[in-house]
């Protein structure tokens, strides 16, 4: 089947082009019709995919991993060169070690290998390719509008459009490659490409905190790299002639050999999807341009984290070590939401909201039931909707209202109410019934009351959820106070920005209509075929559910009724005399304006204190984990 | 299996016992502090007169969150009812909670401004422990669903003490009581002057006030299922707990946010997880 | 009567009151007259209040909170103004802060004579008022019931 490798090169082919193309209009042209062909080809995936298990296409062409061994060398080469200019010397430490490793791999342990490298597709793969393929590409879409108005705002930062896009397309291509691998040093290969891609994109600007955040994360992330190759590396000793380098032949291997290695992946995966007490990497990221952020957080990086801990999870579960990475899943996803109610830096909440998740998600693998799995893999689908379409909004407002502060976000419904209306539908996708986010979340409670030690995962869900619910509430109702003042700043929003958010928005509202469909035609086969077993909701509460989205459809509607005969009065101020803008007379006579501002509990949920306490919490978890690893491993 | 007529029930007498039970408990109040009180129908009358008055608004959308109120609160309460998902019913009803306190957002009033927050502090304080309270009946009975925990012959009050004490603690939060009554209240406390209801008027305040009887009603059920094996103990149950509620509503005073969130998160948290994971551990040992 | 008169919510607004008429009216929701027998409820909310209880005159610090107090309240609604201050300026009337009685501001419906006024008459005059608020609420109904006969 020609599709898969398709998906691979086809990104990078464009980003290729795009690098060479200096003119706008042809820029755009490419990108557009890139995302086109990207998105049809994912779309088409879903009529060849098979209906159970997986289906695999040998790739029988021998120098391949030679080029890829060669690739890594070039890039390594090219990180050391970086971090000698930028004096990051922990860096080039981290990629001398994995560089060590690979050629030890390559030269002796890799040797004996002599299976054929190949691809391979089943629904898991498939729903992440959708993924990556629609949300991605219009992302890509959305940065076209996006960045020409970044460079407009700022002067200094050098106008470096064409290797921003190379980028972001070569970025699809690598996350293509992670989930299309079956082959696990190639799943390596993409997986570092990601990394390189994340590190460079976070450091677009150039300034000097682009920089040190860039570093930061190229750091944690090469850390994990280091236990994946350490994992190759093990895989290889026990296995000589590579069989168990396959992803589909380890996990049916059984704890006894798989449990090392799918320890150690995990442990990659926790620093890819920014877990405490890597979390650091994800916030630090914001300061890229918000593309870049939405890419990050949605259908990229950190997806490839999740989604290579959900490949584990039936080698995971019912291990003390999948317990623990299940653990400092439901720890970070406990501690991130409260951090996210002491923050009123828009990016922030979402990286800290992104992170809340991925600890769910990874908190759902871990512990791995066949139930838990198949709400992760609803969680990873119906956050990357909701979040890309989130980080597309605070983008938009941000370029219109110059700043990125909820706070500054007060009567957006007047402002700007098209794109307040789709930043309202995202967020209550992130925490209201009867949407994704919220459907997940009681399918994991369900869940997690069945598995072992699943009680302190409940309670956590249970504090967890309610936490959520405060900080989103709470931006939802800025957004949607009516203020009288305000003047709207809405046109002047280019057609790209445009197309990509309605489109997200549709989605978020279309995939809770579609959710059983999806869980029946894809999650479920999925589950069924790894365990055997498989997960659904009742077919009574799917009704009831459609029941109240459509409720929720038709409630505005209420509004043409009331629109006539009824009276507007000003707030209440006390009876003070105010003007219209909300000025009134204060005590010893100064003029005052009312300013409404959030409560954000700073000395409850202060960023620092709780962070402190995560990345003790899960460090030591990890610690243990690692501990427990060695002994199994010696 | 959904029971389409009690939930149909449940829409048509709720708010008569809801109006009821809120008369009553205002004529109690009234004996507490050694007055006469208002006459027992005076619930009704007061939202009788809301819905005569003219309709006044600060902004136009407030009618589509109270709307919106009103209606996800009969939801949440007919499933409930109907024998619905717990789970569903509880996230439904907090739905429904996030409305009103949208609606209160939306008027940028300052004092239904900080009534909103105080709300949804609230609304953070008390859904733990709810949910805990499910999770719960679903270690003891094996089911969610509200008519399999209703058809249980156990007796989940004495497997679940200290989640139906943890439950009793966010009972007060959810009924308005004092100290609990953070965002709004039906005492003279007028610092934020009505909080969260500060700037619904007329037809308006009528509906809020429609909605928190249902709402009432719902959490009388609530407590009816800790007792669902003996439906004359749960009645008597119901009637206990509610006069307890209105003790402590005369006794205490206003307490602030932030010892409202800490007691709740705390003392329910601790008791309904203590609670659940005795739970947890027997059924492991012994199948319940 | 319908529930409109069983259910009057009272708003009390302290102008340049002696303070002596404020203690009476919340005298008035003291276990010893119970006002709440009525249905009457102190909401101090504008926008929940039937009857705008003043006492104390007019001066100029308080002249635009009295408008915005009696604008925010929903119609039908009736003032009532308390103690002779709030009827006609009384003893401070010819001071040179003080404007007047309510009325040189808003239509007041009930005066409650007295210095200070008695909770029973206070409780009198609000009792009066309650009828005038069901002939409100009568002419308010009043403009609809013409528009829907004409269009038969
Ligand atoms: S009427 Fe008499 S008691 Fe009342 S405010 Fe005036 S001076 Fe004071």
């Amino acid at each position: 089947m020609i599709t898969l490798p398709f998906l691979i090169l086809f990104p990078a082919a464009v980003a290729a082009l795009l690098l060479l193309v200096a003119s706008d209009s042809w820029r755009r042209l490419i990108v557009k019709a890139g995302a086109l062909i990207i998105g049809i080809a994912s779309l088409y995936l879903l009529f060849i995919t098979p209906e159970a298990g997986p289906e695999f296409f040998p790739v029988a062409f021998e120098p391949l991993t030679g080029l890829m061994f060669l690739a890594e060398m070039v890039i390594a080469a090219f990180l050391i060169y970086l971090g000698i200019k930028y004096k990051k010397y922990l860096a080039i430490f981290l990629v001398l070690a994995q560089a060590a490793l690979l050629v030890y791999f390559e030269t002796t342990a890799a040797a004996g290998v002599h299976t054929v490298p190949n691809l391979f597709i089943d629904q898991f793969s498939l729903i992440m390719a959708l993924i990556i393929g629609i949300i991605g590409s219009l992302i890509c879409v959305y940065a076209l509008g996006y960045m020409s108005t970044y460079q407009e705002h700022h002067p200094d930062v050098r106008d470096r459009r064409r290797t921003f896009f190379f980028l972001m397309f070569f970025f699809l291509s690598a996350m293509f490659g992670v989930v299309f691998s079956n082959y696990l040093p190639w799943v390596f290969f993409f997986w570092e490409l990601t990394t390189l891609c994340s590190f460079l994109l976070i450091g677009y600007s150039g300034t000097g905190e682009a920089v040190n955040n860039a570093f930061l994360a190229l750091n944690m992330n090469l850390l994990g790299g280091l236990a994946f190759a350490g994992a190759l590396l093990y895989l290889a000793f026990v296995s000589p002639g590579g069989q168990l380098l396959e992803i589909s032949t380890l996990i049916q291997s059984g704890h006894v050999v798989a449990l090392v290695p799918a320890v150690l992946i995990a442990f990659a995966g926790i620093t890819k999807a920014a877990l405490m007490p890597f979390s650091a990497w994800l916030v630090g990221a914001m300061v890229a341009p918000t593309p870049v952020s939405a890419l990050l957080h949605s259908s990229t990086m950190v997806k490839a984290g999740v989604y290579i801990i959900v490949r584990f999870a039936p080698v995971l579960t019912g291990t003390m070590e999948g317990l623990i990475i299940g653990l400092v899943g439901g720890f970070t996803f406990l501690l991130a939401s409260a951090i996210a109610i002491s923050q009123s830096n828009a990016k922030k909440v979402l990286a800290y909201s992104t992170i809340a998740n991925l600890g769910l998600i990874v908190a759902c693998a871990g512990v791995g039931t066949y139930k838990l799995v198949w709400a992760a893999i609803l969680l990873i689908i119906f956050h990357a909707i909701a979040k890309s379409l989130l980080f597309l909004c605070v983008g938009t407002v941000e370029h219109r209202i110059g700043s990125k502060d909820i706070e500054d976000m007060t009567g957006l419904i007047v402002r700007m109410p098209k794109v307040a209306v789709m930043m309202f539908i995202g967020i209550a996708g992130m925490f209201l019934a009867p949407f994704g986010m919220l459907i997940s979340k009681w399918a994991a409670i369900e869940a997690f009351i069945e598995a072992q030690f699943g009680l302190i995962f409940v309670a956590i869900l249970a504090f967890g959820g309610s936490i959520t619910v405060l900080f989103w509430s709470k931006w939802m109702g800025k957004i949607i106070s009516v203020c009288p003042v305000a003047t709207k700043v809405e046109n002047g929003i280019p057609r790209e920005k445009w197309i990509a958010l309605s489109f997200l928005t549709a989605m978020t509202v279309f995939i809770c209509l579609a959710f059983p469909v999806i869980s029946s035609h894809l999650i479920e086969p999925f589950v069924l075929s790894v365990y055997g077993q498989t997960a659904r909701l009742s077919q009574d509460n799917i009704t009831i559910m459609a029941m109240m989205l459509f409720l929720l459809m038709i409630m505005p509607f209420s509004m043409l009724w009331y629109r006539k005969s009824t009276k507007v009065v000003p707030p209440y101020m006390a009876g003070r005399p105010t003007t219209p803008d909300m000025h009134f007379l204060g005590s010893m006579g100064v003029q005052r304006q009312v300013n409404l501002g959030n409560y954000y509990f700073e000395e409850v949920f202060g960023e620092k204190r709780l962070f402190m306490a995560g990345t003790a919490l899960c460090f030591g978890l990890i610690l243990l984990m690692g501990t427990l690893t060695a002994g199994v491993a010696l | 299996m959904i029971l389409l007529e009690n939930a149909l029930l449940f829409i048509i007498l709720a708010p008569f016992i809801g109006g009821l039970v809120a008369g009553i408990d205002r004529k109690l109040t009234a004996r507490m502090q050694g007055r006469v009180g208002p006459p027992l129908l005076q619930p009704f009358y007061d939202v009788g007169k809301l819905l005569q008055k003219e309709q006044i608004v600060v902004t136009p959308s407030q009618h589509f969150y109270i709307l919106s109120y009103l209606v996800f609160i009969v939801v949440s309460g007919a499933l409930f009812f109907a024998g619905g998902d717990l789970l569903l019913v509880i996230f439904a009803f907090t739905l429904a909670h996030i409305f009103l306190v949208l609606g209160a957002y939306s008027s940028y009033s300052p004092y239904s401004f900080i009534g909103a927050e105080r709300e949804l502090i609230q609304i953070i304080a008390y859904e733990p422990m709810i949910i805990l309270s499910a999770v719960g009946m679903y270690l003891v009975t094996k089911s969610f669903f509200v008519w399999e925990i209703m058809g249980s012959s156990l007796p989940l009050i004495l497997y679940l003490p200290g989640v139906f004490l943890g439950f009793l603690m966010v009972l007060t939060i959810k009924l308005r009581k004092s100290p609990f009554d953070l965002s709004t209240s039906h005492h003279a406390h007028q610092e934020i002057v009505k909080g969260v209801t500060t700037e619904f008027s007329g037809p308006m305040l009528a509906r809020v006030e429609i909605a928190h009887w249902y709402e009432n009603v719902f959490l009388l059920g609530f407590i009816y299922l800790f007792f669902a094996w003996s439906p004359p103990v749960a009645i008597l149950a119901i009637i206990i707990v509610y006069l307890l509620e209105i003790l402590v509503d005369n006794t205490f005073s206003r307490a602030t946010w932030k010892f409202t969130l800490k007691s709740s998160w705390i003392i329910a948290g601790m008791m309904g997880l203590v609670n659940l994971g005795v739970l947890y551990y027997l059924s492991a040992v012994v199948p319940v | 009567m319908s529930t409109l008169s069983k259910s009057p919510w009272i708003l009390h607004y302290d102008a340049s009151s002696c303070n002596g008429c404020d203690i009476e009216v919340l005298a008035c929701l003291s276990p010893l007259y119970d006002v709440e027998r009525f249905g009457i409820i102190n909401t101090g909310n504008p926008k929940h209040a039937d009857v705008l209880v003043i006492t104390g005159g007019v001066n100029e610090q308080n002249r635009e909170v009295i408008k915005n107090l009696y604008h925010q309240m929903p119609d039908p609604k009736v003032v009532v103004a308390v103690g002779i201050c709030a009827s006609s300026g009384g003893v401070f009337r010819e001071c040179y802060n003080i404007v007047g009685g309510i009325d040189c501001l808003i239509p007041v419906d009930v005066y409650v004579p007295g210095c200070a006024a008695r909770p029973e008459s206070i409780i009198d005059g609000i009792v009066k008022a309650l009828s005038i608020l069901e002939e409100k609420k009568e002419k308010m109904a009043l403009p609809v019931r013409v528009a829907s006969g004409g269009e038969q």
